[in-house]
Order: structure tokens, then sequence, then C-alpha cells
């Protein structure tokens, strides 16, 4: 029993003697498990929330879509913002926004009758980033509502304005379907009576062409490859603080080799190493769930290379602030983590509150992850991509610069 | 040649070296003598380019060494403390790995890679993964790593620490050897044993100072006493002072019932001071005498143990 006891007080000892990973151990958990329960909602204002982007193409112009665009803007879920066609669909294939919505010419002429069934329905287009189906039912269910309740506001309005100013327990009686058409329409919908939605609509998911489908399996590669190569990344730093420990970079600057020849060549081989796993990894994706990369091969093949130098000058700056390779492991470990999960390796940047979407605009993941999600099946062109691949290099250069002027050449003398 | 003047590196409030000079010629072994932490690593690591050093310069065959790149840097070669060697890789391509480095090409990597298996008697085992080998094993290639570019200078730092005697006596064959084809050795160790087998010159270093820097029979001279007379006595021995103050005792040390005596002449006083103990009713039931060694040499010096 002494034995047992002591075996266990020599673990605990161990444990708790390393006060960095001791740190690490409580912080990371807290921080990930305090991140998830905000980012789904637990106790954060609803004013924090993520508001779904998106464009509205008013083609009609009548009062009644003004009023629509109008309520729209009003809503707090929705960040709303009036565009044309052409720029609408391009905004959604480039994933600023998640849906866009073309009320078409004659909107308001049109509609009451549609309210009968009758074979002209208005056609509202919408326009849709599939990555962000679930947003895109939410914004057509308030676009119903909106519509139903523009409708009434106009064909009641007056009745409705008269009876409450009278007596506003006149309201209380009001049916519902004057209170609500929306909801009146919906109920006797079901039956299949004669009052239906008046207007249809044309969804379009928007890829990287017509009759090209979604394939999520390009955005899970994404998110993962990037994080298990950060992860490589932090491997390469930890493998040079074990070099060092090792005696083995004495033997490296003992020859008549210069530093930058010295830290350029590890930077080389960990940017070879990522391509490899990032090459591996697309070809898996290609071969077994069809990802294809829809834009820019060349734009995929340079944010590739400058995600790959990024990881590697991360992996240098690791090397260049860590102490032990033991006690900095925990550290990196922690930072690879946050790098993935604000860069939306883990699930997608859009679900985060707008101010983190703004913060995350800091986080070189996300570049990369937005960056490879651009060029795969969002199939944009090689200038979608010189935007993730200045903002990688930049990095690369910030975490270069920064490793090389605290690595501690003479630390091990 | 090789030269180091007045060197001298601080850390913040540490000095680790202070002043350090020596000289070695080709052909020539000189040991850097110190307990741990008395500098020999970090003046090693100047001369060998790691360190940049406050003050003092080192001059490899009058030239000085001047920064990462500089050419004559290939004139030396370094033997770190640790092992520094790839496990994960075969013995060749370690060497192939550190050959590269001073930009030997294919067929001078491949030749000198034979010469140096040979030398440490490694050659069976060049496909092997370092990972595999010995601790023995591991530093006889510690010391090929460092022979891959034929440098004119080696520095050993502390070479056979954790060895087996048979591992470390076959390193010295190699040392021997490499001294035999001229080269210059520096070696760095705190066991006086190895200084003493190998080392034509010894510099004592303590707190970063140079306290002795001469032949082994110079430091010998340094001393008081070149012998040490221990004789087990069957009570508890004279009163010290009083045995102190006998002529022929250059130092004395009581312990228990043993007594070391410090003496100058073996032949001449041993009988005297041994007829003392029996005139004074001190019997004795066993005599050794022992020869001065370094560790008598360093006490002699600094007052403490170099093992201390």
């Amino acid at each position: 029993m002494i034995a047992f006891r002591a075996l266990i007080k020599r673990d605990l000892r161990l444990f708790f003697s390393d006060r960095r990973a001791v740190l690490i151990s409580f912080v990371a958990p807290i921080c990930i498990a305090s991140f998830f329960g905000y980012i789904f909602g637990g106790g954060r204002g609803s004013d924090d929330a993520a508001r779904v982007p998106v464009l509205i193409v008013d083609q009609d112009g009548s009062s009644l879509s003004k009023e629509i665009v109008s309520l729209m803007t009003a809503e707090n879920s929705l960040d709303v913002e009036p565009s044309d066609f052409e720029q609408a669909r391009a905004a959604v294939r480039k994933g600023k926004a998640a849906v866009a919505i073309a009320i078409p010419a004659g909107f308001g002429a049109s509609i009451a009758s549609g309210l009968f069934n009758s074979p002209s329905k208005p056609v509202v287009a919408v326009l849709y980033d599939p990555s962000r189906n679930v947003e895109s039912r939410m914004v057509e269910s308030i676009l119903a509502g909106h519509v139903m309740q523009s409708m009434g506001d106009q064909a009641f309005g007056w009745i409705t304005r008269q009876a409450r100013a009278a007596d506003p327990a006149t309201e209380e009686a009001l049916s519902p379907g004057v209170k609500n058409p929306a909801g009146a329409v919906s109920a006797r919908g079901d039956s299949a009576s004669k009052m239906t939605i008046p207007y249809s609509t044309n969804e379009e998911a928007i890829t990287s062409g017509a009759g090209v489908k979604y394939n999520g399996y390009a955005h899970s590669f994404a998110g993962m490859g990037v994080q298990f190569i950060l992860f490589t990344g932090m491997e390469i730093g930890i493998g040079l603080l074990l070099q060092r420990q090792r005696g083995l970079w004495k033997r490296l600057r003992a020859a008549p080799l210069s530093r930058a020849v010295l830290l350029s060549s590890r930077t080389l081989s960990a940017t070879v190493t990522s391509l490899i796993i990032l090459a591996v990894l697309f070809i898996f994706a290609r071969l077994v769930f069809g990802v294809r990369i829809e834009g820019s091969m060349l734009g995929f093949a340079a944010i590739c290379v400058a995600f790959s130098m990024m990881t590697a000058t991360f992996g240098l700056l690791i090397a260049a602030f860590g102490g032990t390779p033991e006690t900095t492991r925990g550290l990196a470990i922690f930072a690879t983590l946050i790098f993935s999960m604000l860069g939306g390796a883990w699930v997608p940047s859009f679900i985060f509150p707008q101010w983190l979407q703004k913060l995350t605009v800091v986080i070189p993941t996300r570049w990369a992850v937005d960056g490879l999600d651009a060029m795969t099946w969002r199939g944009l062109g090689l200038s979608s991509a010189i935007g993730p691949i200045a903002m990688l290099l930049l990095f690369c250069a910030a975490f270069g610069g920064l490793a090389v002027s605290r690595f501690r050449w003479e630390a091990d003398g | 040649m090789l030269e180091a003047r007045n060197l001298h590196k601080t850390y913040r409030d540490l000095v680790a070296v202070d002043g350090v000079s020596l000289v070695a010629g080709a052909g020539e072994t000189v040991g850097l003598l110190g307990p741990n932490g008395a500098g020999k690593t970090t003046t090693v690591s100047i001369i060998a380019g790691l360190i940049r050093p406050n003050r003092g310069e080192v001059l490899i065959e009058g030239r000085t060494l001047a920064g990462d790149t500089d050419p004559i840097k290939r004139r030396i070669g370094l033997v770190p403390q640790d092992l520094a060697l790839y496990d994960e890789l075969p013995a060749r391509d370690n060497l192939a790995l550190f050959g590269a480095l001073y930009g030997l090409d294919r067929s001078t990597l491949k030749r000198a890679m034979a010469e140096v298996l040979e030398l440490v008697g490694l050659a069976d085992r060049a496909k092997d993964k370092v990972g595999t080998f010995s601790g023995g094993m591991k530093r006889r290639l510690n010391l090929a790593a460092a022979l891959m570019h034929d440098p004119q200078i080696l520095l050993l730092d502390e070479p056979t620490v954790g060895v087996d005697p048979q591992s470390r006596n076959a390193i010295f064959d190699n040392l021997e050897t490499l001294k035999s084809r001229g080269k210059t050795l520096i070696y760095t160790t705190h066991y006086m044993e190895e200084a003493e087998r190998l080392c034509d010159r010894i510099v004592i270093i303590d707190h970063g100072k140079v306290i002795a820097n001469d032949t082994l029979q110079g430091l010998y001279r340094m001393l008081p006493a070149s012998n040490v007379l221990v004789v087990e006595l069957e009570d508890g021995g004279p009163p010290i002072e009083q045995f102190r103050s006998l002529a022929v005792v250059e130092s004395a040390e009581l312990k228990g019932s043993q007594l070391r005596v410090g003496i100058r002449r073996l032949t001449a006083d041993a009988p005297a001071i041994l007829q003392w103990l029996v005139d004074h009713g001190h019997p004795y039931r066993h005599v050794v005498s022992e020869r001065a060694d370094l560790e008598t040499v360093f006490l002699s010096l600094t007052g403490r143990s170099l093992r201390d």
C-alpha cells in the first residue's frame, strides 16, 4: 500500500511540477468549451448573434416589394443589403452572402392572383450558398412571413387601423387571417383549399457552375487538412527543440553554414512535407468522394504552398519561443487548436457571432480554409485566390521574422 | 595551430569564461580539465564558433575565426558532449548528412565514410539504424561524424561520458591514432585519468578561469608533495597538528584510522614517518604509497575536489 501511494504521489507531483503544462491542461478545455457554448447560443444575447448576410434584388419596385424589403431589412437575424442580380450571384458564389433573393418585376401586380393558386404566380429567385443550406431555409421562411404580412397590411390596413382606433378590444375580435395572413394561408393550404402562398420560388444552389452539385467533403477535407498540417508545423517546432536538446543543433552550427541556410532549409523541408500531406488528402478526396478543384488549379496550388510555408514558419515560431520540448508541446497544441477552431476548420466560421467573424481575419487558418473552399467547390478563379495567398504569405513573413529575431542561437552553448 | 586568446563570456551576471587562453599545435592533445560548470564546454563552444565571446578571439592557423560561415570552420571538427546523431537514420546516412554540411561531394563522402567507419570499428554496422546501437557504439559514431570532413582540429567535449571501459579504450585508441596523424585535439573532461593518459598539456579551469596550464610533469612540480603515503593505523592515530609539524610532512589528513601523508621523497621520508609512528605508540597494519595525481593538483590549487 505504501508503494502504491508513493507511485500515485509521484505521478501527481510530476504532473504538477510543470506549471505551464498544468495551466494548459486547465485553460485549453475551458477556452474551447466556453467558445463552443458561446457560439451555439449559451448565454449569448441576440445582438451578438451571427446575422445571415442576405442580398435582395428588387426588380419590381412596387410599394409591396419595397415594404417586403423594408421588413426584411428590419429583421435582427438578417444583414440585408440591396443588390443587382449578377452582383448578388457573384457574392453568393464567393461566400460573401448566404442567400440572394430576387423579387421579379410585376410581383406586386400579380401577387394577389397568386393567392388563389393561379398558374401565373410570380416566381421569386432564391440563390443560396449550398454550404449554408439551413440559413437559406430560414431566410425563405422569413420572406414568406413578410410577404403575407405586407399583403395583409395593404389589403386590410384600413380596416384594422379604423378598428384599433375605435376600440383596442376590437383587435381581439379580428380573425386570425386578418391579424396574420401568412398563418391563415398556411393553415388553409394544408387542406389544399383555395388560398395558397401567393408566389413560388426558384431555388438555385450557387456552386462552380450550372448543374454542378455541392460536395460537402471539399470543405471537410480543407478544414481537417489545415488542422493536421498545423499539427505537422507544431511537430517541426518541437523537433527543432529536440534537436537542440540532443546536441544536434551544435553539430549543425559547427559547420560553416549561415543561420539563413539552417532555418530556411528547415522551412523548405516542412513546406514540402505539408504539401505532400495536402496532395495526398485531396487526391483521396477526389478519388473517393469526387471532390474536384472546380476553380483555378493554379490558385489552389498557390494557396497550398502559401499555407504550407505559413505552417513551417509557425513551427519555427514555436521553436523560437518554446522552452523544453515537453513544456512547449502543451502550449503548441493549444495554439494549434485555437487556430483550427477560429479558422473554421471544425465548424464553418459563418456560425460565429459577427464580432468574431471580423476578428478571425487575423487567424491564418481562416484564409486557408476559405481559400481552399473558393478553389474547390465554389469554383472561383485565380483572382479569388490572391487575397488568401497574400494574407498567408503575410503571416508567413511575420511568423518567420519573429522567429528569426527571437531564435536562441547560443542557448545551448 | 589553434590559439584562443583571452576569451570572456558572460550570461547576465554569470561569468562563464573569464580570460581563457590556450595554444595547441599539430599532433598535440590539450586537455581542458575542470569540474562540471567550470566553463570547459563554453570554451569549446567559443572555439567551435557556436558562441560569440564578449571579448577575446580564436585563431585557426593564424586567422581569426569570424562568423558562422567562415570557411576556416572546415578545419574544425566538433564532437559534442551529447550524442548528436539521428537515431532514426542508419549510421551511414548520419555520416553522409554531416559530411554534406561541409560540402563533400558524393565520391569524397563515400571515401570519408568508409575511412571513419573503419577507424571507429563500425564498418559492419553502417546500414544499421543508430537507435539500435549500444551507448559505446553511439559514442564512437559521434566521433566519426566529426571526422567526415577530415578536420585538422578536433574539439572533443567529454566524448566518453557514460560509456563502458571497453568502448572508452576504443575511443582512446582512435584519438591516439588521430594524434599520430598530426591532428590537434582539444579534449575536455572531468576525469583526471583521461587527461593523464591522453594529454600533452593540461589546462585546468575553475569558475571560468585558467588556474594552471602545463604539461602533466609541470603540474606535478607545482605540488608541495609528489607522493602520498596512506597508513592504516591500529589506533586513532597521533594528534594531527603535532604530526603536521614534522619536517618531512608536507600535508597530513586523518580520517578514522587512515592517515594520508604528503611527502616529497618517498625513499627517504617514508621510513622516517613510519618509524615516528611506531616510536610514538601508533602501530600500523597496512601501508601503501600513491603518486600524486591531477586530483591532488586540483585540490592543491583550489582547495576543492575535482568532482565536487
